[in-house]
């Protein structure tokens, strides 16, 4: 019991304002509200599957945030300390396209052997299937998993090995407007 | 929504990046949120005692008072502060709940007091922190029972009737409640008299008196004055009937008062008189007669509407039936045993009284309780030993259950009580949980609803939604575009699987007249079903669009007839989300042209039940077409 007291202290500020594209400001602002939710200092990964649960009372987002919270804690450390919560936050909202694209195909790439394959993706899409609840319009079918799986090999799969590399993933992206136009869209969010 | 979700929302929101590779459709635009972005220090001032805090802190719980737009209200431009007339001490508590997510109760406030301070500031007393949840229940409870029992003893006694009552509602609350009218209260003591009367005069004809001349033996009173006593019985039996009848003509519910057991008392006190008063003076009857007068003595229950007490204990004896029962089954148990054990000890003995075990019953029965009335006494040493064994366990036997049938009594009667109380508290309090859980979750498809009404204009402002809400609600949007599925509530969900298991039905009129009629019907789920109908015909037709659901089309169609539309297809109808390249006019043009062919072609190419739902399977079908048509990024 005592060794959950442990507390996390963040590096100082500065090195923060240095590692990620956030203002000092901006850094005090999520400092504050992730000290006052996580006073140890780190957020590990039943209460981060509460949280995230929170925000989908429709279904159930447990298995999405598993992968969420493996993606998040990048040292593998089990837990989410302050600096990977802030840098995490940087890439998707600061970073560049290339930056936000190789962290989706890392939230992807469940093993991180640097290739996605269709069982990866079948789990990754039934798990945002399944935050969606059972009361849905239309009516969800067992196979749309599936068959989204498969559009998306259909399109990111070019060279139809089975598997999508990072590369491919990137490109394939970079193809496709809608994509790149709404990666734009979750800028202003902080 | 709960604690401290709207510091987290930020990063739930960053965190949908993940799904717009796998997007069928595009990402609704987010909220623009005007409000200044940098955190600021808020001044509260609380009857004079000033407060500071982050407006961060305050906007952790959006709905209440502080946390919304609702503070506005307060804010005091000359001082610039937000100036609240109420108390600085509970405040203290109620911003620190803001500042740790946990809300304590003050154990020396009053509770009411502590309550209308919630109220005030829009806070739920369900979320109090476990640590001061038990006292602030208890101290509820109390002060509620205390109120409840107040008020109900005033309603009992002093309500007055309302004007328009029947003089048998009238009559009746005369019955029940005497102390109401001077009529009243004098029946209820001529009633009481008559029954001390009557059970006075049922006692006293078995008194011997002195016998008339001319013979010797003592009568009891009831034949030496057989007239007076008829004459008194008849009198209150006229009277226990009248009282009878009064009563059943004023009972709202005559069955249920005539099922009530103090009606039954009521008949069996008089029903002996009338049977007596109908039989022969027959004297072989005349034994079942003498029986049935037994029966006069029931009487004297009727004074259970007299006295409370009375009832009271009536009611706790019911409810410890069980105890008493078990008191009886072990007593029972005993006197077998021991009966059956003292007759095969006395069987020998000669001139034994106990002649058989039932015989001997009785002899255990007055042993056991002590009693010892010595006219059946054990004369073998065997039968002495087991006969003293038997009076020792009787005392043991007896003794034990009576306490716990007195605890029981005590405990049973408060128990009862607390129960009933906390029953009702326990379904409020849950209903207001789901309540607030089914707030969450409808909040968005109320969002939903509310933007689709408001077609017409792009800002979509349309309540007063707090900046967390329309974030939140973007955010579930995006996983309905990434899914390409809607989020319904549960009844039209049901009505939708009911649908597709009866398959669909298109007609064969052709389109534009049939859409039409279709439209117009606008009750319920018929125009839903009806589009899909529209729809499937127009997915089935050879000159397809290339669009990446049909209900666009069916909603853009219904723009045009101006009929109210449902939510789901609605919402696709708003022009920002759809990536078009053309205008309203070309809408209109669009759908006009598509029609005609399947006017021609339905009529063979239609299957006669498609039994796939639209959906993804029509985006397979849709071919390219032309720049007039709606084009939608699918995967």
């Amino acid at each position: 019991d005592l060794m959950t007291m442990v507390c996390h202290r963040p590096e100082g500020l500065d090195q923060l304002e240095a590692q990620t594209n956030f203002s000092k400001r901006e850094l005090q602002v999520l400092y504050r509200g992730f000290k006052n939710e996580c006073p140890s200092g780190v957020v590990n990964e039943d209460t981060f599957k509460q949280i995230y649960s929170q925000f989908f009372p429709h279904g159930d987002a447990s298995t999405y945030a598993h992968y969420l919270f493996n993606a998040f804690d990048t040292g593998h450390t089990g837990s989410i300390k302050f600096e990977d919560f802030v840098t995490a936050l940087s890439i998707l909202l600061r970073g560049s396209v290339t930056e936000k694209l190789q962290w989706t195909f890392n939230l992807y790439d469940i093993n991180r052997d640097g290739y996605i394959n269709k069982e990866e993706m079948t789990d990754i899409v039934r798990a945002i299937y399944d935050m969606m609840g059972k009361y849905t319009y239309p009516v969800l079918k067992n196979d749309a998993p599936k068959q989204h799986v498969d559009a998306f090999f259909q399109k990111m799969d070019k060279n139809r090995d089975g598997v999508v590399t990072l590369d491919e993933f990137i490109f394939s992206c970079q193809e496709d407007e809608n994509i790149m136009r709404s990666l734009q869209l979750f800028e202003n969010v902080i | 929504m709960a604690a401290g979700v709207a510091t987290w929302l930020p990063f739930a929101r960053a965190a949908a990046v993940g799904w717009l590779p796998l997007a069928k459709k595009t990402m609704p635009k987010p909220p623009v949120d005007n409000s200044s972005r940098s955190d600021e220090i808020l001044y509260l001032n609380v009857s004079g005692v000033r407060f500071q805090t982050w407006k961060n802190t305050l906007d952790r719980y959006p709905d209440t008072l502080l946390g919304s737009s609702e503070k506005e209200f307060f804010f005091n431009e000359d001082t610039e502060e937000y100036f609240f007339d109420r108390d600085h001490e509970m405040f203290r508590h109620i911003l620190n709940f803001y500042r740790t997510g946990k809300l304590h109760y003050p154990r020396h406030e009053c509770i009411q007091a502590f309550d209308e301070e919630l109220a005030f500031y829009g806070i739920v007393p369900e979320i109090i922190g476990d640590c001061c949840m038990e006292e602030y229940r208890d101290r509820k409870k109390e002060n509620q029972e205390r109120l409840a029992e107040d008020t109900e003893a005033n309603e009992s006694m002093d309500a007055p009737l309302p004007p328009d009552s029947t003089p048998r509602e009238r009559l009746w609350r005369a019955f029940e409640n005497p102390h109401t009218s001077t009529m009243a209260l004098v029946f209820y003591y001529v009633t009481g008299f008559f029954i001390a009367v009557s059970v006075i005069a049922n006692v006293v004809e078995t008194v011997p008196c002195r016998p008339p001349e001319g013979r010797i033996k003592d009568l009891p009173c009831g034949e030496k004055y057989q007239l007076a006593f008829f004459c008194m019985d008849t009198a209150c039996v006229l009277i226990f009937t009248f009282e009878y009848l009064m009563r059943l003509f004023a009972a709202p519910s005559r069955c249920k008062f005539m099922r009530s057991v103090m009606s039954v008392i009521d008949v069996v006190a008089i029903m002996p008189y009338y049977i007596g008063l109908v039989m022969p003076e027959n004297e072989d009857v005349s034994g079942a007669f003498v029986t049935l007068r037994v029966f006069r003595v029931f009487r004297i229950f009727k004074f259970s509407r007299h006295s409370q007490g009375l009832r009271i204990l009536g009611y706790t004896l019911k409810s410890c039936a069980s105890e008493l029962g078990f008191l009886l089954f072990s007593l029972t148990m005993a006197i077998i045993i021991f009966a059956t054990v003292m007759f095969y000890a006395e069987k020998g003995t000669k001139g034994s009284t106990f002649t058989s075990i039932p015989a001997s019953f009785w002899y255990t029965i007055v042993t056991m309780t002590t009693l010892g009335y010595g006219d059946m006494v054990p004369n073998t040493i065997a039968g002495k030993i087991f006969g003293s064994i038997c009076s020792l366990s009787g005392v043991l036997v007896i003794a034990l259950p009576v306490p716990v049938i007195v605890s029981n009594f005590s405990r049973i009667y408060h128990q009862n009580q607390r129960a009933d109380k906390r029953r009702a508290q326990q379904k409020v309090r849950l209903a207001r949980i789901r309540m607030a859980k089914k707030g969450t979750t409808n909040a968005f498809l109320q969002y939903k609803e509310d933007r689709g009404r408001d077609s017409d204009s792009t800002a979509l402002c349309v309540k007063n939604r707090s900046a967390f809400e329309h974030q939140h609600h973007h955010l579930l949007h995006c996983l309905e575009k990434t899914t390409n599925h809607e989020f319904t509530d549960e009844m039209t969900y049901s009505e939708l699987c009911m649908t597709e298991s009866v398959g669909f039905r298109t007609s064969r009129s052709t389109s534009l007249s049939s859409q039409q009629g279709a439209q117009n019907n606008p009750t319920g789920c018929c125009p839903r079903r009806a589009r899909r109908r529209a729809a499937m015909r127009l997915a089935n037709s050879t000159a397809s669009v290339s669009r990446g659901s049909v209900q666009e089309l069916d909603t853009l169609h219904i723009k045009t007839t101006s009929i109210p539309p449902q939510t789901r297809s609605s919402l696709n109808a708003q022009a920002d989300n759809l990536k078009l390249n053309c205008g309203e006019q070309d809408f209109t043009a669009a759908i006009i042209s598509i029609p005609t062919p399947p006017a021609n072609t339905p009529d063979e190419s239609l299957p006669p039940s498609p039994a796939p739902i639209p959906g993804i399977l029509r985006n397979t079908r849709a071919t390219a077409f032309t720049h007039e048509t709606v084009k939608i990024s699918s995967l």
